[in-house]
């Protein structure tokens, strides 16, 4: 391979979102280029819950239609598998389930709620006390870092490249358009960028005076070992997003994120913290008769988010040949249709099948400088305790 | 005024339930003689050690490959206690000297404050006693928490009966818990000649001792004192195949090796034994370092990935020390810093012998050729199509071998012993396939919690109210579950007031 040959498209971010705009552009005969500066979805992409169920973005509907098929179109497995059930364990929960099925139904998705005994049927280890539940005849889960794969692979396949352990550190412009990145391994032109860098997308594209405000956030899962499948892998509830997985483990997150600094180093640390316990405790209170399951792992991701956390896809007005996508958490499942709409950007300069003006990145324009801090979107003040050493 | 984030993790832990001067992990030599040396410094010291083991744990070959091979003494948690303070005097001696020494508590994970866990304070350290889990905060942590044994793969290594030198040390002087009686040895390193003595001491029959190469790996005076003892010792041989029924191994089968360590035909033999024991590396126990993000680096003639420690013994981290055969474990013969050659020629001689097609991951069920071929689970039923193409050499094409990323595409070590019976062979066999040093292939990542502990255990029972209050199932920001529809409406950012929030959205 001519590592320093560009391409007509370079993508800045192998994570699902470069990667699938890079498979978009592949399949559309577009010559293609992902540069990324670890390994193909070692960030958030390979370390998430593996929702696919986001009925109030546009892309949700391309999102549902698509998700069946990658599998197939992939020609590598990702695991996914369709419908998810809530359980509520207070009305108060149920509420919410309603509400959500509401807003699905509008778009023609359908739900059918669940009394205690059809829930504990459909899934034996949940709560007696679960008061009942919806089941969603759409969204679903994948496996993250199978999707990550298979997105690669299949990109590969259609004879796009991707160079792993390349970073970026430097974007060129002339003329109003990109010409070029510069890395860690040579330069390198194209004719159009699209930086979908998660949480570096920022720091990316602030030297061009472009300001993409992201925070970025570490989050926390845990899994078990295997347990007897339940009929749909899909079932959370009490505070907790996740699945049990096709071999049977229960992985699941939720709760507090902890805010990072914005400048710090990257790759990031992604260490865990004793908030397993908290994951451990809403675990056993959806599932009380998987007390005697065994935690194996606890993990942290580091996220992007944006200060309304809806995601940043859009073409700017200036360089005129640059696309900007970063999900702002709620990537992952989107990524079918995420990857889709960059590429119509790139190529058209328009998504033809979601209207994606709430995306764009104007709404920041009048963002206070300080707006983080107004937030508390800030590193947590130093704990005190015992001086080490 | 600083606003702070009530969905983030700011003053949602609890406060810890104790804390610690000094903390030593691991009651072996090394913890005791640490744990007496702070004591003496006027330190208060609380010396803990994970023995005696919960049972079900043990069955699972956690943290040591027992191999089944208990007897049915270890279900009586007070009768091994006082076996294990029998057997190690220096944890009386740690007692009179007013040492807090706590049996039967494993640590299960360290968190130390740091730029990305600024909500913590110093080291927090997971605690458990079987009963009951909690948190402590300590000033300094030791870790003495020793070596677990290399386990390699092989036809029938999934039968009760096959058991590590650690486990059967400990099976046999600590617990009196050892079930077996004829054993066969694999290595003649250090580690396969004591442990064979030792085991012939205690009364049990050695069938013989293994070793692929011309002579034995070991130091002369072990290698006489072997021979004084009358021990077989089978040079040239490797095993086939641990040959068994429902209870366990009942003999082994060993193939001859030629000069050049090809199997020669005609050459097996059988040898009836109901425990093997791989004694071939111990491999420190870093495990909780690595966890804690403490910096390491491998040294074959250490064992593999040992912690960087200063003169002092102080590791990365501050507070956080190690010492004893979890800082490394010395090989018998000095080698190139990237080599790890005993551990090495042993996976070669049982490739020879056994082939690709044995287990490399047991709990996973992964052979040694789906490491090689980087295939999916069976169960997926995805491994015909594109996917047969996308072997190690395929991946390496894009970059250098990564065990975390062949983890994940594999689940070579995603199981419920937590990767100890397959992480060194997975990492030999992608030097292997990839011609590098093992050296060179990645640590694959450790976590919290180092034990597999069930769910109920480890819950928490002190869940703070701010905890409980500010818990979100995702950020909690208040226009991110708005229907794009309702954006820019006075709908818009209601969130939770809208029926939003807490839950399913991802
Ligand atoms: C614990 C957790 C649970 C989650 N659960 C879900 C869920 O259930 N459903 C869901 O939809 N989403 C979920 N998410 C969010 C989702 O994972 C992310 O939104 C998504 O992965 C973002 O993908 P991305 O490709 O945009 O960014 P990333 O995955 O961050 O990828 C960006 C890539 O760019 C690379 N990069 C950065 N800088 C450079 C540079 N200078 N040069 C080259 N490369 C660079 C990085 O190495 C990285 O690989 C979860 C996230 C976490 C952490
Ligand atoms: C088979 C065998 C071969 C040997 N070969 C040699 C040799 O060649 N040369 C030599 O000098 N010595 C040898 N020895 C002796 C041995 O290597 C060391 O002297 C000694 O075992 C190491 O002492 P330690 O205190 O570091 O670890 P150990 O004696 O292994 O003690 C560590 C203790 O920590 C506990 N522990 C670990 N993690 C945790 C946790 N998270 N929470 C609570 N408890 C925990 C373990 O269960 C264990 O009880 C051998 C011993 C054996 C059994």
């Amino acid at each position: 391979m001519d590592e320093t040959k560009g391409a007509a498209v370079v993508i800045v971010g192998g994570g699902v979102t470069g990667l699938s705009a890079a498979w978009w552009l592949a399949r559309a005969g577009v010559e293609v280029l992902v540069l990324e500066s670890g390994i193909v979805g070692w960030e958030a992409s390979g370390r998430n819950g593996g929702g696919c169920t986001h009925y109030y973005s546009p892309l949700f509907q391309e999102e549902q239609r698509l998700w069946p098929q990658m599998d197939r179109l992939l020609g590598y497995p990702t695991e996914y598998r369709r419908f998810r059930v809530g359980v509520a364990l207070n009305p108060g929960q149920m509420v919410r389930y309603d509400t959500v099925a509401g807003h699905a139904a509008r778009l023609g998705f359908h739900s059918t709620r669940l009394d205690a005994k059809e829930l504990r049927e459909l899934a034996p280890p949940v709560s007696e006390a679960a008061v009942g539940g919806v089941f969603s005849h759409f969204g679903g889960h994948a496996n993250p870092q199978r999707t990550v794969q298979a997105y690669a692979w299949a990109v590969q396949d259609l004879g796009g490249r991707i160079l792993q352990n390349c970073a970026v550190t430097g974007i060129e412009v002339g003329g109003g358009r990109v010409r070029g990145v510069a890395t860690t391994r040579g330069r390198f032109g194209c004719e159009a960028l699209v930086v979908a860098a998660g949480p570096r997308t920022s720091a990316l594209l602030a030297p061009l005076g472009i300001d993409v405000p992201l925070t970025p956030a570490r989050a926390e899962m845990i899994v078990t070992a295997p347990l007897p499948a339940m009929a749909l892998g899909g079932v959370d509830g009490n505070g907790l997003y996740g699945r049990q997985t096709l071999r049977g483990n229960l992985a699941y997150g939720g709760g507090p994120h902890e805010w990072l600094d914005p400048d710090g180093a990257w790759p990031p640390r992604r260490p865990t913290t004793p908030l397993l316990r908290n994951l451990a405790r809403r675990l056993v209170e959806l599932f009380p008769k998987a007390g005697h399951v065994r935690v194996l792992r606890s993990w942290a991701g580091v996220i992007e988010n944006t200060p309304d956390g809806r995601p940043v896809i859009d073409r700017l007005a200036e360089p005129a040949n640059l696309t900007v996508a970063t999900m702002s958490s709620v990537g992952f499942g989107l990524s079918p249709a995420s990857g889709k709409a960059v590429a119509q950007l790139v190529q058209d300069g328009r998504c033809h099948f979601a209207d994606l003006s709430s995306l764009r990145l104007e709404r920041f324009a009048n963002l206070p400088r300080d707006w983080r801090e107004r937030r508390g979107w800030v590193p947590p003040e130093p704990a005190d305790g015992v001086a080490v050493g | 005024m600083r606003v702070v984030d009530e969905k983030a993790i700011d003053g949602k832990f609890p406060a810890v339930g104790e804390t610690i001067d000094v903390l030593v992990v691991g009651a072996g030599d090394a913890g005791c003689q640490a744990a007496r040396e702070a004591a003496a410094g006027g330190a208060s010291v609380v010396l803990a050690d994970e023995n005696p083991l919960d049972p079900a744990l043990m069955g699972l070959d956690v943290p040591l490959a027992f191999g089944g091979r208990m007897d049915g003494a270890v279900q009586n948690r007070e009768r091994m206690t006082e076996r294990l303070v029998l057997a190690r005097p220096a944890l009386a001696e740690a007692y009179e000297a007013g040492i807090d020494v706590r049996l039967g508590t494993t640590i299960w994970g360290i968190f130390p404050e740091s730029a990305e866990s600024r909500a913590l304070a110093g080291l927090t350290v997971g605690l458990e006693d079987g009963r009951r889990c909690w948190m402590a905060r300590a000033r300094r942590v030791v870790l003495a928490t020793g070596a677990r044994d290399l386990m390699l793969g092989f036809a029938g290594c999934d039968r009760p009966g096959v058991i590590g030198a650690r486990a059967l040390d400990a099976l046999l002087h600590r617990y009196q818990a050892f079930a077996g009686r004829r054993l066969l040895v694999l290595g003649s390193g250090s580690e396969g000649l004591r442990v064979a003595i030792a085991a012939h001491r205690a009364g049990v029959t050695v069938a013989g001792i293994v070793e692929p190469g011309a002579q034995a790996e070991g130091p002369a005076e072990l290698v006489a004192e072997v021979a004084e003892l009358g021990l077989a010792l089978l040079t040239r041989y490797v095993l086939v195949e641990a040959a068994g029924n429902a209870e366990g191994v009942t003999s082994a089968r060993l193939a001859a090796l030629d000069d050049e360590g090809r199997v020669l035909a005609g050459g097996e033999r059988e040898v009836g034994c109901d425990t093997i024991c791989l004694a071939i590396a111990a491999v420190p126990a870093i495990e909780l370092a690595a966890a804690a993000g403490a910096a390491l680096r491998f040294e074959g003639t250490l064992g593999g990935h040992v912690p960087v420690l200063d003169e002092a013994g102080r590791t990365s981290v501050g507070g956080l020390e190690m010492v004893g055969a979890a800082a490394g474990v010395p090989a018998d013969h000095p080698a190139a810093p990237d080599a790890w050659p005993y551990p090495e020629r042993w996976l070669a001689a049982l490739i020879a012998s056994g082939g690709l097609e044995v287990p490399c991951c047991r709990c996973e069920s992964v052979t040694r050729a789906d490491v090689l071929g980087v295939r999916p689970p069976a169960y997926l039923e995805a491994r015909s199509g594109p996917i047969a193409a996308r072997d190690l050499g395929r991946l390496l094409a894009d970059g250098p071998p990564n065990q975390d990323q062949v983890k994940r595409l594999t689940r070579s070590g995603m199981g419920e012993c937590q990767g100890r019976r397959c992480r060194e062979q997975t990492a030999l066999l992608l030097a292997r396939g990839a011609g590098v040093a093992p050296g060179r292939i990645p640590l694959a990542s450790y976590r919290a919690p180092v034990r597999p502990l069930p769910l109920a255990l480890l819950a928490d029972d002190a869940e703070t109210e701010a905890m409980r209050a500010g818990w979100d199932a995702w950020f909690g920001i208040p226009t991110q579950w708005t229907p794009w529809w309702d954006i820019g409406t006075e709908r818009d950012g209601l969130g939770r007031d809208a029926g939003l929030g807490d839950t399913w959205h991802l």
